[in-house]
């Protein structure tokens, strides 16, 4: 049976609150992982390897997090922003994030931003739909 | 004769592995004696040993178990303490036993759970995180010898498993 996307937030919510040490209501849909919850990046390790335990699925970590291999990338990161290439291979890789407002603006330090509670329900959404 | 150590720190905190199913789970023993120079001043007239060097001796277990179980391929080291609790003190003339699992483990990472015994009394239940770093830090350069495997943790495996970290990657 398909999971309904208020119990997949449930889990994940479960996962960050164990992951990250937080109390249930500070982890919010449009909470990023950086900025609001404190996560660095080991923390993304922990993370990804709950959310393989709590749902069952491989999630390869640059699927979820591609964002380090390609910073020190000159043809994705130009000048403190991404170019075009990098914009464009960004939202290839990373469907279940929302790009819109970040797009104005592509400054590579605002990338962290981009991590919110609710890409992440995203993710496993789509992974689980293509299971 | 004269034996060059090379390397080799005086930093170990587990005496011998006594059992070592090769990336599952081990198990480590520590003899615990007043000859540990810190325990005088841990503390004067009460001798405890302190759980940070617990969990550092659960961290050497377990790291030894992760590395070994990717072939000593990347350099392990400690990046998170999940959870520690301690339910007893450990003092001079214990014998512990640390018992330590791989939960999952990938090209970058491992997470690990463990408890430590004395007899049948829990000490302690420890859950840690290890990064490989060389799978990590994009483009930071690491020195090409295995600085965290030594000979020291080498002797330990000895009988146990095959498979050795050597001092200088094969090219």
């Amino acid at each position: 049976m398909a999971m309904s996307r208020d119990e997949i937030f449930a889990e994940v919510q479960e996962v960050l609150v164990d992951a990250l040490g937080l109390d249930d209501d500070e982890v919010t849909e449009d909470a990023t992982l950086m900025g609001d919850l404190g996560a660095e990046s080991i923390d993304f390790l922990d993370i990804v390897f709950r959310l393989e335990k709590s749902f069952g699925i491989k999630v390869p970590r640059e699927e979820l997090f591609p964002a380090e291999s390609m910073m020190n990338n000159p043809e994705y990161v130009s000048g403190g922003k991404l170019t075009v290439k990098g914009l464009a291979e960004f939202k290839a890789r990373m469907p279940h994030t929302d790009f819109s407002t970040f797009e104005a603006n592509p400054d590579i330090n605002k990338l962290p931003d981009l991590f919110t509670v609710d890409s992440i329900v995203n993710f496993i959404e789509q992974k689980l739909a293509a299971a | 004769m004269v034996f060059f150590l090379g390397h080799d720190m005086r930093w170990i905190w587990i005496d011998k592995f006594i059992e070592f199913n090769s990336g599952r789970s081990a198990v480590s023993l520590k003899n615990v004696t007043l000859a540990e120079e810190h325990l005088h001043d841990h503390f004067p007239s009460f001798p405890v040993m302190p759980e940070c060097l617990m969990i550092e001796a659960m961290a050497q277990t377990a790291g030894i178990l992760v590395g070994e179980a990717r072939d000593f391929q990347e350099k392990v080291i400690l990046a998170k303490i999940k959870n520690a609790r301690f339910f007893d003190y450990v003092v001079p003339g214990d014998t512990i036993i640390l018992h330590a699992e791989i939960e999952s483990i990938s090209a970058e990472a491992a997470s690990t759970t463990g408890k430590i015994m004395r007899g049948d009394d829990r000490i302690a239940e420890i859950s840690l995180m290890f990064s490989h770093i060389d799978n990590n830090l994009a483009g930071k350069q690491f020195p090409e010898e295995n600085f965290v495997f030594t000979d020291t943790f080498n002797s330990l495996i000895d009988g146990f498993v095959t498979k050795k970290a050597s001092a200088e990657q094969a090219p």
